[in-house]
């Protein structure tokens, strides 16, 4: 028989039982559907991860202190070697390097005017507005000046500014940290929450110098912060930092390094490790009821062969080969399985553009698992079909005639 | 003799059950010309069921020889054997055997979609020609379930038909119908037969079996009694035909 008038019985005899064949897709549409939009708000998730880390800065790299271990003990804090001269010798020793700051953190109760809150004070070199992309939307920046002579100026993220000086200009005001008084200077532009949802204009930013003498007390710095100037130049940067960091530490050949260098691409890929292996998981468990789906299509594929053994045995009288009636019922279980599959692709993409639109939950639709997920089902629909395929096609004509 | 459409020489076929043999045919050698209308007729179990099988390229005899117009049937592949049941053989049960929910058409057609040479407008057309033969013009569009009994075996034999077949084997055609229906379907099956078809009919009622030009009498796998060549065609039914020796009970 030719293939499509085989297609056209298989569409003829599923459209008779309209009900039961889109029941029987139904494993199938779910099935497909729930890999899509799984894998879909996966991607969705490490995307966002991605752009976070992203908006660190473009070509960014982190410098910090190595984590030695003797003997199974981290010997924190004694090791960190950073300090501000780091950061100077790899803005004069790395041409690569397009900016470089020096970047401590500390967590502190910040008074003014009567107000009082609790907020982070980074300590930075003016590169860091550069390097991690913020924008000055009052006043402006401290200097490399201020920096150089440990100036007791400050730069209010948009929060504390609203905190400390609600309704008030607050350039020109002081403030006070652990008492000591900083002159604001000006006001960052809000970036609003993160997608972890953590308010990224809760900060006070102040010259490194500064906040290391007066308020940390410490030589040495948390991290230096460089953003090369392309991305074809990462590589060069590397190894241009570690060279300028072995001459600045004195460090002799042999001698192991007493700091890493961390790129950003590591940094996304330890980040969205948990996001790609939630991703499997969710797509490897869809996939099993994509699975079940199969079965179902297996199990009424069986049952019509069994209602249908008098119209097998006619049609085998009438001529029909044993690869005729194979065909047919393959076909059938194969319509069921990629027509449950296009409607499991059309389902997956209006829930995930419901997700983007209605909730925050990301979901980026990949492609490439389409193609997948829809080649699946139709295998999905030649192997659990192929068994009563098989089974009708053995059928013997007289039985089948006589069967009652 | 040189235009024989059926040639049997010594079919025998042998059936296991359990642990005893059953001998369904023992020993069956006939010769059916082209144009016969031939009734077979014996009790159950007399073994008629399996030469209808056998005849119809359903089933291969355990012996002997069968030439269906000279073609040695027995040697044919599985796939062959289905080409010649959907070439040169129309079959017509006494159950129908339509497809539910098709409309008439499309049951008469069924056949020839598993004939590749044939179009399917052709095979369309084919089937409006078979309908109109059998007087179902006006009801080409009608499913098996708003047919009646008479009408839903017409179908049948338009399916039979369309194929153009060497011959039609029809078993126990008028079994599921009343008298005046079965007559209506004789009338048919005499139609056709007139035409030049080659008509095998199993039944055992004498009044359908006389139909025939030829009756064939079987019992326990064998042709107790065979009127060829001396039958006559009988051009009304009524009494029972002469030549059947009365096995039929």
């Amino acid at each position: 028989m030719k293939l499509t008038n085989t297609i056209k019985i298989a569409f003829k005899n599923l459209i008779k039982n309209k009900m039961r064949s889109v029941l029987t897709s139904l494993g199938v549409i779910i099935g497909v559907g729930s890999v899509i939009v799984m894998v879909a708000v996966g991607t969705g998730s490490q995307q966002k991860i991605k752009n976070q880390i992203a908006s660190l800065g473009s070509n960014l790299l982190i410098i910090s202190q190595n984590r030695e271990r003797t003997g199974g003990v981290f010997l924190s804090g004694d090791t960190n070697r950073l300090t501000l001269d780091d950061a100077e010798n790899i803005k004069k020793y790395a041409p690569s390097v397009r900016w470089a700051s020096p970047f401590i953190q500390n967590g502190a109760q910040v008074i003014a005017d009567g107000q009082n809150w609790n907020t982070s004070v980074y300590g930075v070199s003016p590169d860091f507005i550069n390097i991690r992309d913020w924008e000055i939307s009052d006043g402006s920046f401290f200097t490399e000046a201020d920096n150089r002579v440990k100036k007791k100026v400050a730069v209010l993220g948009k929060t504390v500014a609203d905190q400390l000086f609600p309704g008030q200009d607050p350039i020109g005001m002081t403030i006070r940290v652990r008492n000591v008084p900083f002159r604001v200077l000006g006001v960052l532009a809000a970036k609003g929450k993160n997608s972890f949802g953590m308010d990224q204009d809760d900060l006070v930013m102040a010259p490194a110098a500064t906040v290391m003498t007066r308020l940390s007390g410490s030589r040495f710095i948390r991290s230096i912060y460089v953003s090369a100037w392309s991305e074809k130049l990462m590589s060069t940067c590397e190894t241009e930092i570690k060279e300028a960091m072995r001459i600045s530490h004195k460090l002799k050949p042999g001698q192991g390094d007493d700091f890493t260098i961390g790129t950003q691409d590591e940094i996304i890929q330890m980040a969205t490790s948990t996001a790609v292996t939630l991703t499997l998981l969710l797509g490897a468990i869809a996939g099993v009821s994509l699975l079940v789906g199969g079965i179902g299509i297996m199990n009424i594929m069986l049952v019509s062969v069994t209602e249908r053994t008098r119209e097998i045995g006619l049609r085998m009288a009438v001529g029909a080969r044993g690869k005729d009636i194979l065909m047919q019922f393959l076909i059938e279980a194969l319509v069921l399985s990629i027509v449950g599959g296009l409607l499991g692709i059309i389902l997956a993409v209006i829930i995930s553009l419901g997700l983007n639109i209605f909730t925050s939950i990301n979901a980026i639709i990949n492609v490439g698992i389409i193609i997948l997920s829809f080649l699946f089902s139709g295998s999905v629909g030649v192997f659990f079909g192929f068994f009563p395929a098989r089974k009708a096609a053995r059928l013997d004509p007289i039985d089948a005639l006589k069967y009652e | 003799m040189n235009d024989a459409v059926i040639e049997l020489k010594d079919i025998r076929k042998k059936y296991r059950m359990g642990d005893i043999e059953v001998n369904a045919l023992n020993g069956i050698s006939m010769v059916i010309q082209r144009g016969e209308f031939v009734s077979v007729m014996g009790s159950s179990g007399s073994g008629k069921s399996t030469l209808m099988n056998i005849l119809g390229c359903l089933d291969r005899p355990t012996d002997g020889e069968y030439l269906l117009e000279g073609i040695n049937v027995q040697s044919l592949s599985g796939d062959e054997f289905a080409r010649v049941r959907n070439r040169k053989i129309g079959f017509v049960f006494q159950v129908f055997n339509l497809l539910p929910r098709t409309t008439a058409l499309e049951n008469v057609e069924l056949p020839l979609l598993y004939n590749r040479e044939i179009s399917l407008n052709d095979s369309k057309q084919k089937a409006m020609d078979a309908l109109t033969r059998v007087g179902l013009k006006d009801r080409m569009y009608h499913e098996p379930n708003k047919l009646s009994g008479g009408q839903q075996q017409r179908v049948a034999i338009a399916r039979a038909l369309i194929t153009s077949p060497s011959l039609i084997l029809a078993d126990e055609p008028t079994g599921n119908l009343d008298s005046r229906t079965s007559e209506d379907i004789m009338l048919i099956f005499k139609e056709l037969n007139e035409s030049g078809i080659t008509i095998i009919l199993v039944t055992h009622e004498n009044d359908i079996a006389s139909w025939a030009g030829r009756i064939l009498f079987m019992k326990d796998g064998r042709i107790t009694s065979d009127n060829a060549g001396k039958g006559h065609y009988r051009k009304n039914n009524g009494s029972l035909l002469s030549g059947g020796n009365g096995e039929e009970t």
